[in-house]
């Protein structure tokens, strides 16, 4: 078989409406892992012992087990005890819950690197635990955290083309379904190759600055 | 009530499918990891230009377009493969990319001195790499390599979609045939979480049996 150029300009309008949507679940998908990571990292802190064992065994299930499951998971048995989700929803909570795990352990180094003295200060300065969270430790825990974090979303990225198992028309499944059509394969997954490529090494390059950028900022 | 035995057994054979893929792609890995970094650590241009070029082709690149590829497109080039074989080539290769970057760490995380100590002891490059550095070396990999193992334990659930018949693919013919969905994604949720927890168990044995003698040599 070879590779056929005007089949690829036939089929490119096609794979761009699934790029959209791949990149609107990464999108929604990071926002929502960097919201549960904070939410899991902040409760294995709690002085509540059954809540951060809790959430702590809970994050380690979800991170042993693999996402393709979860996702079948959350689209086919949350129906039968009545939570009915659209596909991306299904989708992006999938992706949010499962990489907010990973999340969760940067945000535990960066707050764990957040020297004694500046809790001290603000025990000195007489605020409340909530004051000291949203005023003293979070913003200086976030910023050394900004290039792990951003490894993990592009990690993420490239987990996308799962949500083609349950139904999802994102780049992977309609790569699929022209191919399916055409029976040619070569070219539209080829080019779904290609794109994650491209943009992962994009990403690459912007991970580095990011990593340059707020290493200056902490020293 | 559904006669869950026979299901069962379905289960028990794509455990051990999901098993097998695992060792295998595992082998796989650690020969490409350690080619790959290797050659990243080369003295010579090409090797280190080809090692990068694998690792950035397959870090970039989703693991689940790679085995579609291998799946899809190779037997079109007149390379045809098995759905076992596509798989265990698209997992080891995968991970080995990333645990090529494992390696180069481990061996660049060892002492200057080390290095000196080989000239001193008149040890050739690959003498001193397989009797001083190696050992060392891969003490500091161990732990790292095992978190890559669990990844590619996850990652093989993606092989149900190539029509391979393990975990998450016997789940699938278990839902289809009952129609009950929240038993069979239960279950293998928890098989796959019981297979990672004896991965990180075997591989913190591993660990402590390499480490013997090792003691106040490092750090």
């Amino acid at each position: 078989m070879e590779w056929d150029w005007n089949f690829v300009w036939q089929i490119m309008p096609t794979l761009i409406q699934g790029v959209k949507i791949t990149i609107l679940a990464t999108l929604l998908g990071s926002m929502l892992a960097a919201v549960v990571g904070l939410g899991i990292a902040l409760a294995r802190r709690s002085p509540n012992k059954a809540l951060s064992r809790t959430v702590g065994w809970g994050a380690e299930f979800i991170r042993g087990t693999p996402l393709l499951v979860q996702l079948y998971f959350i689209f086919y048995v949350l129906p039968d005890i009545g939570i009915l989700l659209p596909p991306l929803v299904a989708g992006v909570i999938g992706l949010g819950v499962h990489y907010g795990t990973y999340t969760a352990e940067v945000y535990r180094a960066g707050i764990d690197n957040v020297p004694r003295g500046q809790w001290e200060a603000a025990k000195a300065c007489n605020l409340s635990a909530r004051h000291t969270w949203t005023h003293i430790i979070i913003p200086q825990a976030i910023p050394p955290m900004i290039p792990a974090l951003a490894n993990y979303f592009i990690a993420m990225f490239k987990e996308t083309p799962l949500l083609s198992a349950i139904t999802v028309l994102e780049l992977m499944n309609q790569a699929k379904s022209v191919a399916n059509t055409y029976y040619r394969y070569i070219e539209p997954i080829t080019l779904v190759g290609a794109f994650f490529l491209i943009i992962s090494l994009c990403s690459v390059v912007l991970l580095r600055w990011l990593e340059r950028r707020y290493d200056k900022i902490e020293r | 009530m559904t006669q869950w035995s026979g299901y069962l057994g379905l289960i028990v054979q794509g455990a051990l499918v999901t098993i097998e893929l695992t060792l295998m792609g595992s082998v796989l890995a650690l020969i490409m990891a350690f080619l790959a970094g290797m050659g990243r650590l080369s003295r010579f241009f090409v090797l280190r230009a080809l090692a990068t070029t694998y690792i950035e082709f397959f870090r970039g690149t989703s693991i689940f377009v790679q085995l579609f590829f291998a799946y899809f497109v190779l037997p079109l080039i007149g390379i045809e493969l098995t759905p076992l074989q596509a798989g265990v080539l698209a997992l080891g290769l995968n991970v080995g990319a990333y645990a090529a970057e494992v390696v180069r760490g481990g061996v660049q995380s060892i002492g200057r001195e080390q290095h000196e100590a080989c000239v001193a002891l008149n040890l050739g490059r690959w003498q001193g790499m397989r009797h001083v550095i190696l050992p060392q070396a891969f003490l500091v990999m161990l732990p790292t390599f095992g978190n890559n193992a669990i990844e590619l334990l996850k990652a093989t659930s993606v092989v149900s979609l190539i029509s391979l018949a393990d975990l998450t693919f016997q789940a699938q013919v278990v839902r289809a045939q009952t129609g009950n969905t929240m038993v069979p994604f239960t279950t293998i949720l928890v098989i796959y979480f019981i297979l990672a927890l004896l991965l990180s168990w075997g591989v913190r044995s591993l660990e402590r049996r390499l480490a013997r003698g090792l003691d106040g040599v490092r750090v």
